[in-house]
C-alpha cells in the first residue's frame, strides 16, 4: 500500500524519531493545560538526560558491544564542565549559554574519553569494565579535590587545596567535595528534547554508515573484522568517543537543571542505573532505552510508589528483578510474539 | 622504617580482608561467568546475623559464625534460584542487572528489619593485640585471623576444584558449558553449589570483616564488594590464588597510597594502578592468557 | 520488539498506578500540611529517619493540644539532590504550606533554591551548610557564593559557625599541644566545618599538626590516619564528622594503643547509643552539641521516653532539632488563626516575621532567636562523655 518502501531499519528509526516528537508535543500541551504535577514538571529535564544518557551508553554497550561501568564518568564531566561554562560565559541569551555549555561539555567529555579510549579499548570483556569502572573512580576524586572560581581577572583553578582568593568580588563556581552550587537553572525540556534528537540522529546515520558497519562487525566478531582489514583501535575508538561526547552533552543537561551538583551524584551507583536502562531496554535497541530510561526515572516517584513510605525502594528492586525476569522468559516472550503477531498479521512485517 | 612496617601490616589486614571477599567473587565468576554485584550485600547479610546472634542471643561466637555460613548459604541458594537461575539462557548482562536489583533488594531489606542505624560488631578476638619492638609495633589477634583464614580458605578452595568431583565438574563448567552437559555433569546443580559455596564464604568474610573494622550498617557490604571485585579482577578473574594475592595488593597499594601520597587521592591512586596493570598484564597478575581461537 | 512490548507494558502499569495512588493519609482535614525531605533509605538513612521519627513525636504532642493541628508528611530523598527536589515537588503537589527542609545539607542545599522560588518557608533541622540558608561568606575566599535564601531558617548551628567555636573553644581552655584533625573531604558538612575551623586555628595560632582526610568508599579503615596523628605526636584529634566513622576511629586507636583527647562537634553526638560500642573507648571525648539525650530537664526526659518507646533508640541531636522545629513553627503559627487554606507564600512572609522575632525555648537550647540571614543564635554546650553519659563542662 505504501508507496515509498523503507527497509525495517529505516521503518524503526522513523517511528523513533516520531513517537519522541508525539511524546514531546503531548507532554508540551498537558503542561500548557496545566494538567502536569509539580513532581512531573521536576523530572522532565532529568528524564531527558538519563534518556540521552542511556542511548550514548547503548552506543558503547549494544552497537560496539563492550561493557562500560563507569559511563558516569563522562556524564560528570560534562556536567561540571557546563556548569563551569554556563556561570562563566558572558552570553546574555539562555538558550545559546545552554548550547554553548552543552558543546564545550561534550568536548571536554570526548578529550577524556580519547584520553581513557586509547589505552583501555585494547582490552577486552570485563577487564575493560573494570577499567571503566576504575576511571569513573578517577574522575569523582579529582573533582572532589578541584576548586574552580572566578571573579574580574577570570577563571581560577586549585586542586586538592583551595588557595584561591579573590581580589574583586568574585565567586566559587566549583567548591572541591561541596560541588556547584547556586546553579542558574537554565536546561530546558525543549533543550532536552532537541538533545534527545540530535543523539538520536548521530546513532542512527552512524549505525547505518560505513563506519557503524564496520563497528558492528567487530562486536560480531572482532578477528574476523579484523582479518578484513578493519582498523580496530579506529572503530572502537570513534564509537567510545562519540558516546562519550553525548554522555557529556547529556552531563550538562543534567547538571544546568538542577540546583546543586557534587561529584557523589556521578558514582558507581549512576553508572550501573544507566546501565540498568540499556540492558532492560535491550542492548542496540534505541527504542527501549528511551523506554526503559523513563519508566525507571518515573517509577520510584509515582504516588503509588510514594504511598508505600518505607518499602518503596524494597518494592522498587523487586519490580527491577520481575521485570527482568519477565522480559528474558521464554513464556512471556512466546505470549507476546504471538499477541504482537496476531494483531500485526495483516501487515505481516513483524518478526 | 618501623612506621613503613606498620603501614605495610595495616595494608596486609586491609588487603586480606579484600582477598576473602574477592575469593568469593572470583569463584562465582570463574564457574558461572557472571558478576555477582549482590555478593557484598550477602556479606553484610551475614555480618549482621552474627551480630545478633552473638549480641542478643548470646550465643558463642563459633555458633553465630556457623549460624551466619547456614544462613547465607541457605541466602544464596534461594537467590539463585528465584533470580539467576530463570535467566540462565539470558546473556550475562541480563543476568548482571538482575544481580544489582538484588543487592537492592538486600540493603533496603536489611534496613527494613534491622534499621539503618550503626551497629558495632563485638570482637570476638582477645582486645590484646601482640606487640612487637617494644609496642612501637602491634598486630590485632583479628587481622593474623583473616589473614590466616584467607589462606586456608585459599587452599581448601585450590585443592577442592583440582580434587574433588564435584570442583572438577565446576571446572569443567567453566571452560565449556555445552561439553560439560554432554559429559553427563549436572551444570544446573553445579552452578547452584557454586552459588552455595560462594555464600557461604561471603558469610566468612562477613564476620571477619566486620570483625577488623567493626562498623556494621545496611550499606556495609557495598564498597568493599566493589574494591573486592577490583581486587579479583586485578589478580586475574577466576583464578583463586589470583583473587588472594590481588586483594592483598590492593591493600597495601590503597594503604601506602594515602600514607604516602594523599588521603584524598588515594582512591584514584588505586584505581590508576589497576588501569596501569591491565595495561601490562590485560588478563590480571595470575589470570589466565587465553589464546583466541578464530 | 518483543521487549519493547513488555517495556510499554510496564509504563501503562506505571501510569495506572500513578493516576490510581491516591492521596495516602487525609485523616486530619483540616490541619496545616507541613512536609519534610530527608534520606529515608541508603547510607544516609539514619539521619533522616531520626529527624523524621523527632517531628512526628512533635505533630503527636502537638495535635493532642487539641488547637491547631498538623498533618505531617515525610519523603525520601536519599541523600541525593535531584531525587531531593523530587521528594520536594511531591510534597508541593500534596499541598504543603511549610517546609521541614532537607536534612542533609546537599540535598538542603537544593530544597532550599526550589522553595525559595516558591516561596515556601523552610526550616532545616540539620542541614547546616551555608549553601543551604545562602548568602553567608566563605572563610576561604571571602566570596559569597550562593545568594541568599530568604525564606530559609536554620534549627543547627552553620557550618562555619561550629568550626570556629570549635577553634576558640580549644584555644581558650587550652585543650591540645599539638592538634591533628580527620575529615571526611567528600562531605560537605564536615570539610564545611573543617574550613572554618583552620581559617580559625591559624588566627589563634593553633598548632595543627597533621590534617588527613578520608571519603565514603574509604571509610573502613583510619590506621593512616591515626598513624599520622600519632606519629606527628597530636595529644587531641579534632573530629568534625558524624559519629559513625567517629566510633570506628575511637575504636582503631584503641587497639593501636593510642589515646589521645578527642574534640568532636555536634555529629558526635549519637556515639554512646551505638549499638554494641564500648562506651568505655568514648570516655573523657568532649563535644560541643546543642542536644544531650542524658540532660536532667523534664523536656528532654520526656522527649527521650517517648522516642525510646516509639522507635525503640536513644533520640540524637537530628531527632531533637526536628522536634524543636514542629514546635518552633507551632509556636509561631498558633495564635496567628492559619487554617489548611492560608497559601503557603501568605504563611511564609508570617512566619518570615515571627522567626526573625520571637524567641523559642526547645531541647536544643533556651532563648534560642534567628537572624535575617537565617541562622540561629543559642549556645553550643560543651560536653564531655563521663561514664558512659555526656555531662556538661564547664
Amino acid at each position: 500500500m505504501k508507496k515509498i518502501r523503507l527497509n525495517r531499519t529505516s521503518r524503526v528509526n522513523f517511528a523513533t524519531f516520531g513517537a519522541v516528537i508525539l511524546a514531546y508535543a503531548i507532554i508540551q500541551i498537558m503542561r500548557s493545560a496545566g494538567l502536569l504535577s509539580s513532581t512531573v514538571q521536576g523530572q522532565l529535564v532529568p528524564i531527558c538526560a538519563y534518556v540521552a544518557m542511556a542511548l550514548s551508553l547503548n552506543l558503547t554497550v549494544g552497537v560496539l558491544g563492550e561493557l562500560s561501568l563507569g559511563h558516569a564518568g563522562f556524564m560528570s564531566v560534562g556536567a561540571f564542565a557546563g556548569a563551569v561554562a554556563a556561570a562563566a560565559l558572558p552570553i546574555p541569551s539562555n538558550a545559546l549559554r545552554l548550547a554553548a555549555a552543552m558543546l564545550i561539555g561534550a568536548v571536554f567529555a570526548a578529550a577524556v574519553g580519547t584520553l581513557v579510549g586509547i589505552p583501555v579499548l585494547r582490552l577486552n570483556g570485563d577487564y575493560l569494565a573494570i577499567v571503566t569502572l576504575a576511571f569513573g573512580q578517577i574522575i569523582k576524586s579529582i573533582v572532589e579535590n578541584l576548586y574552580i572560581g572566578m571573579d574580574g581577572r577570570g577563571l581560577h583553578v586549585s586542586f586538592l587545596e583551595n588557595r584561591i582568593i579573590f581580589r574583586d568580588g568574585g565567586r566559587m563556581i566549583l567548591n572541591g567535595a561541596m560541588g556547584v552550587n547556586g546553579i542558574d537553572k537554565i536546561s530546558s525540556f525543549t533543550a532536552g528534547f532537541i538533545l534527545i534528537m540530535l543523539v538520536l540522529a548521530v546513532i542512527f546515520n552512524l549505525v547505518g554508515s560505513r563506519a557503524g558497519r564496520a563497528i558492528m562487525a567487530l562486536r560480531d566478531n572482532r578477528i574476523a573484522a579484523e582479518s578484513v582489514g578493519i582498523n580496530v583501535t579506529k572503530y572502537k575508538l570513534m564509537a567510545f568517543v562519540i558516546s562519550a561526547a553525548m554522555a557529556g552533552a547529556a552531563g550538562t543537561l543534567f547538571a544546568l537543571g538542577q540546583n546543586t551538583i557534587t561529584a557523589n551524584k556521578f558514582d558507581f551507583n549512576t553508572s550501573i542505573l544507566i546501565l540498568v536502562f540499556v540492558v532492560l531496554g535491550g542492548q542496540g535497541n534505541m527504542w527501549g532505552s528511551i523506554v526503559a530510561a523513563t519508566f525507571l526515572t518515573v517509577l520510584p516517584e509515582t504516588k503509588a510508589m510514594r504511598g508505600l513510605a518505607d518499602y518503596r525502594m524494597l518494592v522498587y528492586a523487586i519490580v527491577l528483578i520481575l521485570v527482568m525476569l519477565a522480559t528474558n522468559n521464554p513464556t512471556v516472550q512466546d505470549f507476546i510474539n504471538s499477541t504482537f503477531r496476531r494483531k500485526k498479521k495483516k501487515g505481516g512485517a513483524a518478526k | 622504617m618501623l612506621i613503613f612496617l606498620n603501614h605495610l601490616i595495616n595494608g596486609i589486614s586491609l588487603g586480606s580482608v579484600y582477598a576473602i571477599i574477592a575469593l568469593g567473587y572470583t569463584m562465582v565468576y570463574g564457574i558461572a561467568k557472571m558478576l555477582n554485584f549482590a555478593h557484598g550485600d550477602v556479606i553484610m547479610v551475614g555480618a549482621y546475623i552474627c551480630f545478633f546472634s552473638v549480641s542478643s542471643f548470646h550465643l558463642p561466637p563459633a555458633a553465630g559464625v556457623l549460624l551466619a555460613v547456614i544462613a547465607c548459604t541457605a541466602l544464596g541458594i534461594v537467590i539463585e534460584r528465584l533470580a539467576y537461575k530463570p535467566l540462565r539462557q539470558a546473556t550475562s548482562l541480563a543476568v548482571l542487572i538482575t544481580a544489582i536489583g538484588v543487592s537492592y533488594f538486600l540493603q533496603n531489606g536489611a534496613q527494613l528489619l534491622w534499621s539503618s542505624n550503626i551497629k558495632m560488631f563485638p570482637s570476638f578476638f582477645s582486645s590484646q593485640p601482640i606487640s612487637l619492638f617494644g609496642g612501637e609495633l602491634k598486630i590485632t589477634i583479628a587481622a593474623i585471623v583473616t589473614v590466616l583464614a584467607c589462606v586456608v580458605i585459599m587452599l581448601a578452595l585450590t585443592w577442592f576444584t583440582g580434587r574433588t568431583k564435584m570442583g572438577k565438574a565446576m571446572r569443567a563448567c567453566s571452560e565449556d558449558k555445552g561439553a560439560a552437559q554432554l559429559m553427563g555433569i549436572n551444570v544446573n546443580a553445579t552452578i547452584s553449589m557454586t552459588f552455595a559455596i560462594g555464600s557461604a564464604l561471603a558469610a566468612i568474610a562477613g564476620v571477619l570483616f566486620c570483625s577488623v573494622y567493626p562498623t556494621l550498617t545496611p550499606t556495609t557490604g557495598s564498597m568493599p564488594g566493589i574494591k573486592a571485585f577490583t581486587a579479583a579482577v586485578f589478580g586475574g578473574i577466576g583464578s583463586i590464588p589470583g583473587a588472594l594475592l590481588g586483594g592483598i595488593l590492593l591493600g597495601i597499594i590503597e594503604i601506602f597510597a594515602s600514607a604516602y601520597i594523599s588521603t584524598q587521592m588515594s582512591n584514584a591512586i588505586v584505581f590508576a594502578v589497576l588501569i596501569v596493570v591491565l595495561l601490562v598484564r590485560p588478563s590480571g597478575l595470575l589470570g589466565k592468557q587465553i589464546r583466541e581461537k578464530v | 520488539m518483543k521487549k519493547f512490548f513488555a517495556l510499554v507494558l510496564a509504563l501503562a502499569l506505571t501510569l495506572v498506578m500513578t493516576s490510581c495512588g491516591g492521596d495516602n493519609d487525609q485523616k486530619n482535614g483540616a490541619a496545616i500540611k507541613i512536609g519534610g525531605a530527608g534520606p529515608l533509605t541508603g547510607e544516609a538513612a539514619i539521619y533522616g529517619n531520626a529527624a523524621k521519627g523527632g517531628a512526628e513525636i512533635a505533630a503527636e504532642e502537638i495535635n493532642a493540644l487539641g488547637g491547631i493541628q498538623f498533618d505531617l508528611r515525610y519523603e525520601d530523598d536519599a541523600h541525593d539532590p535531584e531525587k531531593s527536589v523530587n521528594a520536594y515537588n511531591t510534597l508541593k503537589d500534596w499541598g504543603m504550606q511549610v517546609f521541614l527542609g532537607s536534612v542533609t545539607s546537599t540535598p538542603g542545599a537544593a530544597t532550599a533554591a526550589e522553595s525559595d522560588a516558591d516561596h515556601i518557608f523552610y526550616l532545616t533541622p540539620s542541614a547546616s551548610s551555608t549553601d543551604v540558608i545562602g548568602g553567608v561568606v566563605n572563610p576561604l575566599t571571602g566570596s559569597v557564593d550562593v545568594a541568599r535564601h530568604s525564606n530559609v531558617f536554620q534549627m543547627c548551628f552553620v557550618d562555619p559557625n561550629q568550626g570556629s567555636a570549635s577553634a576558640q573553644y580549644i584555644s581558650d581552655n587550652g585543650l591540645g599541644n599539638a592538634i591533628a584533625v580527620i575529615y571526611k573531604n567528600d562531605d560537605v558538612y564536615s570539610t564545611g566545618i573543617y574550613n572554618s575551623f583552620a581559617a580559625k586555628a591559624a588566627e589563634l595560632g593553633l598548632n595543627i599538626v597533621s590534617t588527613t582526610t578520608f571519603t565514603t568508599d574509604s571509610q573502613t579503615d583510619f590506621s593512616v590516619q591515626l598513624n599520622d596523628a600519632k606519629n606527628n605526636g597530636a595529644d587531641l584529634i579534632y573530629l568534625p564528622t558524624y559519629y559513625g566513622p567517629n566510633a570506628l576511629i575511637l575504636t582503631q586507636a584503641n587497639a593501636m594503643g593510642y589515646s589521645p583527647k578527642y574534640f568532636g562537634v555536634d555529629g558526635m553526638d549519637g556515639i554512646l547509643s551505638v549499638d554494641g560500642f564500648d562506651t568505655a573507648l568514648a570516655e573523657g571525648v568532649m563535644l560541643l552539641t546543642p542536644f544531650n539525650a542524658d540532660a536532667e530537664d523534664d523536656a528532654t526526659k520526656s522527649f527521650v521516653a517517648k522516642y525510646k518507646e516509639k522507635y525503640g533508640d536513644v533520640p540524637n541531636q537530628f531527632a531533637a532539632d526536628a522536634y524543636d522545629c514542629v514546635y518552633a513553627i507551632y509556636n509561631a503559627l498558633k495564635d496567628e488563626g492559619v487554617t489548611d487554606a492560608t497559601p503557603a507564600s501568605e504563611m511564609c512572609d508570617l512566619l518570615i516575621g515571627k522567626f526573625t522575632s520571637m524567641t523559642f525555648n526547645g531541647l536544643t537550647g533556651e532563648n534560642m532567636t534567628w537572624s535575617a540571614e537565617g541562622t540561629v543564635t543559642k549556645s553550643p554546650k560543651g560536653m564531655y562523655i563521663q561514664t558512659g553519659a555526656s555531662v556538661g563542662m564547664d
